[in-house]
């Protein structure tokens, strides 16, 4: 295999059949029908869709936290190498920032020296703090730094961004587009925001209301620089009227 | 300011009671003083804080296994459905059941020694500690699980940080709450079965010589040592356990 196929080979590959809430019971919900994907080496893919639409379950399941679905996660999400950020940040308000994020760690890697995590994520000053004392932002900086220390292969973003001012969400969003040109890490974002994943994604894979199931994946071309506004919008138009229940125009 | 005020009513009803107590000229309603005195005396004899020391050893004795097993009962009922359903009314039964009757049963079933009387006390405040730190366990924040779950916590990782932070609130409630329940029933319990002990003492002088400054001055030496505890210990635990927020 040549370097160039090593680059695009999958990092993950999802194939969901079906994913049923209350089988069995009076009223069952399809929340998942054919959604199959696959993130590659080194891209940031954006799942978007409609809210609701059933892409917690697709991370659930992807994380390894749902084995009662019908399909296949490969490899084995407890051997692929992810690491999540969950929409709230879920840090153990207990326990201080730096303790947050090494606890994140195997027992034998928790001694580990972090100073340059902290400091790429601007966290230097905020390591003893709890929790509590911090903005949504920072503490969303905390949940990303946590998964990073883990040093993932998939880095899995649950809108990220969302409940965040202009500036916080800028800032964070330049961290993460930064360090995962350095690490060289595979990135699934959750999103409904289709601009912003438009500002950082290589590739859109959206998907349809309840049940949720892959309607299409759009490449979006480098390098990311010559996305300026316009470019930006027409193709946020674009999709809208393609599809126009997924994308709010 | 806070403290000026207590003290200021804490000696405003002693002046009171002194004035009672000396208009009244009964040995049933004897002065501060007069216990003042009484427990100077009792104390010089040794019997005041042998006693004291018994009473406070089965507090400590049912305290400790109460709490031992009521939390880890509390956990169990909380995380689990079943066994919470299995053992919800025998519980409810156990938590209004009157002390003195799982006393009495005790020393009839097990016998008139110390066994029983820890058993007792155990059985009286064993539902309320499982109650209070059930309610805990059942409000154990889901996120937080499924962070732990995705981030492959270990068990003792997992006990350590997210589990015992988020039940300590509640032991600590259970525990406060339980303390004081539990030397109240040790006195009863001592008064009705054991040949020593503060509980022992009151009954000693209420059944022999009534006389009242006896029984006020174990009262008052005995509570004495229980809110010093209360606040020394527990409050600061309490405390300590907050910290965070």
């Amino acid at each position: 295999m040549s370097d160039a196929g090593a680059e695009r080979a999958d990092a993950l590959s999802v194939s969901i059949r079906s994913k049923i809430y209350g089988a069995g019971g009076p009223e069952p919900v399809e929340a998942v029908r054919d959604l199959s994907f696959v993130i590659r080496r080194s891209e940031i893919a954006c799942l978007i869709g409609p809210s609701g639409a059933g892409k917690t379950t697709t991370l659930r399941i992807l994380l390894g936290l749902d084995d009662a679905y019908d399909g296949a996660v490969t490899p084995d999400p407890r051997e692929a190498g992810i690491a999540m950020v969950f929409q709230e940040p879920r840090l153990l308000p207990w326990r201080s920032v730096e303790q947050n994020v090494r606890l994140g760690l195997p027992r034998s890697d928790r001694g580990r020296d972090l100073d340059a995590l902290f400091e790429s994520l601007g966290l230097t000053p905020w390591r003893g703090r709890y929790p509590g004392k911090l903005s949504l932002g920072m503490a969303r900086r905390v949940a990303l730094a946590r998964a990073l220390a883990l040093r993932p292969r998939i880095l899995v973003l649950d809108e990220p961004f969302v409940s965040l001012d202009d500036r916080a969400a800028a800032s964070l969003r330049e961290i993460v587009v930064a360090t995962v040109a350095r690490e060289g890490m595979s990135v699934l974002m959750v999103t409904h925001n289709v601009a912003e994943a438009i500002e950082i994604a290589d590739r859109l894979l959206l998907v349809s209301a309840r049940p949720a199931s892959l309607l299409a994946a759009v490449a979006l071309d480098r390098p990311r620089s010559e996305r300026d506004r316009s470019w930006a919008e027409a193709m946020r138009d674009d999709l809208a009227n393609r599809f126009p229940g997924v994308i709010a125009a | 300011m806070g403290v000026a005020t207590r003290l200021v009513s804490v000696l405003v009803l002693l002046a009171a009671w002194q004035a009672a107590a000396t208009l009244a000229e009964s040995r049933l309603l004897p002065a501060p003083l007069a216990i003042l005195d009484f427990i100077v005396k009792e104390s010089a004899t040794g019997d005041l804080w042998r006693n004291v020391g018994i009473t406070l050893t089965r507090v400590a004795v049912s305290f400790f296994f109460a709490m031992g097993l009521g939390v880890l009962l509390g956990i169990a009922l909380g995380r689990w459905k079943a066994f919470n359903l299995v053992l919800d009314t025998p519980l409810l039964i156990l938590l209004n059941t009157p002390a003195l009757v799982i006393t009495v049963l005790a020393y009839i079933w097990v016998g008139l020694n110390e066994g029983a009387a820890v058993l007792a006390v155990v059985l009286n405040k064993l539902p309320n500690v499982a109650v209070i730190v059930r309610e805990g366990a059942r409000g154990l924040d889901p996120g937080l699980e499924e962070m732990a779950r995705s981030y492959r916590f270990d068990r003792r990782t997992w006990i350590a940080h997210v589990l015992v932070p988020q039940l300590q609130p509640f032991v600590v409630a259970a525990a406060r709450s339980g303390l004081s329940l539990a030397w109240k029933i040790v006195l009863v319990i001592e008064l009705l079965g054991r040949p020593n002990g503060v509980g022992f003492a009151i009954n000693f002088y209420f059944v022999q010589s009534l006389n009242v400054a006896a029984i006020i001055g174990y009262s008052v030496v005995f509570m004495s040592v229980m809110i010093a505890i209360d606040i020394l210990i527990l409050q600061r635990l309490e405390a300590h356990v907050r910290r965070w927020r």
